[in-house]
């Protein structure tokens, strides 16, 4: 019986169509991507059905964690640095302009205005370490220090988005503190930020 | 004159270069960005909280039967009464319930049909009469607050308010608690 002779194929593949796919993806998540910012706490935000997307810029990210404790965040550097000096200006803090910088790289803080000197001193990897007491802010006492960063960020003048990204867990009573310190400064609008709940039928 | 042979004895090399690397860095990289990568935005719910109460505004007075308050507790327990608490009785007995679909949800479900409404002839939609006073206490969580005002979506309750706790309500709640022991 006569062999049928198979013509040999070669094993290597032409691999140019596969490495377009590649680098197409490639460019698209590169284009897209944002990172997600620094955090201080993790914040295990309550659901909901509400379907409104976060604004894109021009936010003040008010964090509470699960014991109350508020972080302040702000977006844009040069706010940042604005804001500080207003704030420290009030309690006549003396900030050096590395302390300054360093802030305007800090997506969010909680620290009290007295500690954040010492704060921002230190290396970017102990911050994490640091004890995270949060911003003071109680309508009962006097020196409600969250009442002036506020009225520091109502300074910037333009448009702002609050948002208040609250632990599910936290007490109901930090949230109306905080609401009550911004409604003091005529702040009426606010975005609750929440995970979302698929939808059930009614 | 001799030719200079161009490329004598030497192999022709191919101009075909293996990509097997590349599309395996290519890869890598994808796989980074995609872990890395926050695709969907997070959702928030918008809560417009009324202006410091200025005397020139009017305030239109509403129907007691058309109040709904609720007053939530600690443990996800909610307690709801209608009409308002006063020298009488309100209008219906405190009553405990949960944020299950069963729970209030149901209750405001009820509620908002018994109460009724009538359709704007503009937006074809449907207006209701139910007014939802909403009284977290100081044992509620802010995850109940959210909860809560969620129900208000769901179930298209437009006239809700946040309001804080009165004393009055304070006692009914402990009585109720007590009463029922």
């Amino acid at each position: 019986m006569p062999k049928v002779k198979l013509p040999r194929k070669s094993v290597s593949l032409d691999m140019t169509a596969m490495c377009d796919v590649a680098f197409l993806l490639l460019s698209f998540f590169m284009l897209t991507t944002t990172f997600k910012p620094e955090e201080p706490i993790t914040v295990d935000t309550p659901s909901s059905v509400s379907e409104i997307p976060m604004p894109e810029k021009d936010n003040v990210l008010i964090s509470i964690g699960k014991n109350g404790e508020i972080f302040y965040g702000l977006d844009g550097p040069e706010s940042r640095v604005r804001v500080l000096e207003r704030v420290a200006k009030k309690y006549r803090i003396p900030l050096t302009k590395q302390q300054k910088e360093q802030f305007s790289i800090l997506s969010a803080h909680g620290v009290p205005i007295a500690q954040l000197p010492s704060f921002l001193d230190m290396a970017v990897a102990d911050r994490a370490k640091a004890k995270k007491t949060g911003i003071p802010c109680d309508t009962n006492v006097v020196k409600n220090e969250f009442r002036d960063w506020i009225i520091a960020t109502i300074g910037e003048g333009r448009k702002l988005h609050y948002i208040i990204k609250g632990d599910g867990a936290s007490s109901y009573e930090t949230v109306k503190w905080v609401i009550a310190t911004m409604q003091e400064s005529n702040i009426n609008r606010f975005n609750l930020i929440t995970s979302l709940e698929r939808k059930e039928n009614q | 004159m001799a030719e200079i042979e161009q490329g004598g004895g030497k192999k022709k090399t191919s101009t075909k270069v293996d990509m097997t690397p590349m599309v395996d860095l290519g890869f890598l990289l994808i796989t980074f960005f995609m872990l890395t990568t926050t695709m969907s935005k997070p959702k928030t719910m918008e809560i417009n909280m009324p202006a410091k109460i200025d005397k020139k505004v009017k305030t239109v007075p509403v129907k007691e039967s058309y109040t709904l308050t609720l007053l939530l507790d600690k443990d996800n327990t909610v307690y709801w009464y209608r009409g308002m608490l006063g020298v009488d009785k309100p209008l219906s007995d405190l009553t405990k319930t949960n944020f299950s679909k069963t729970g209030i949800r149901k209750t405001l479900l009820e509620l908002k049909k018994e109460i009724g409404g009538k359709v704007n002839s503009k937006t074809g939609k449907n207006e209701w009469n139910i007014v939802v006073i909403i009284k977290p206490t100081k044992r509620a969580k802010y995850r109940n607050m959210v909860d809560i005002l969620d129900e208000m979506n769901i179930c298209d309750i437009q006239k809700y308010a946040i309001v804080d706790v009165t004393l009055a309500d304070d006692t009914y709640l402990v009585n109720y608690l007590e009463k029922s022991k």
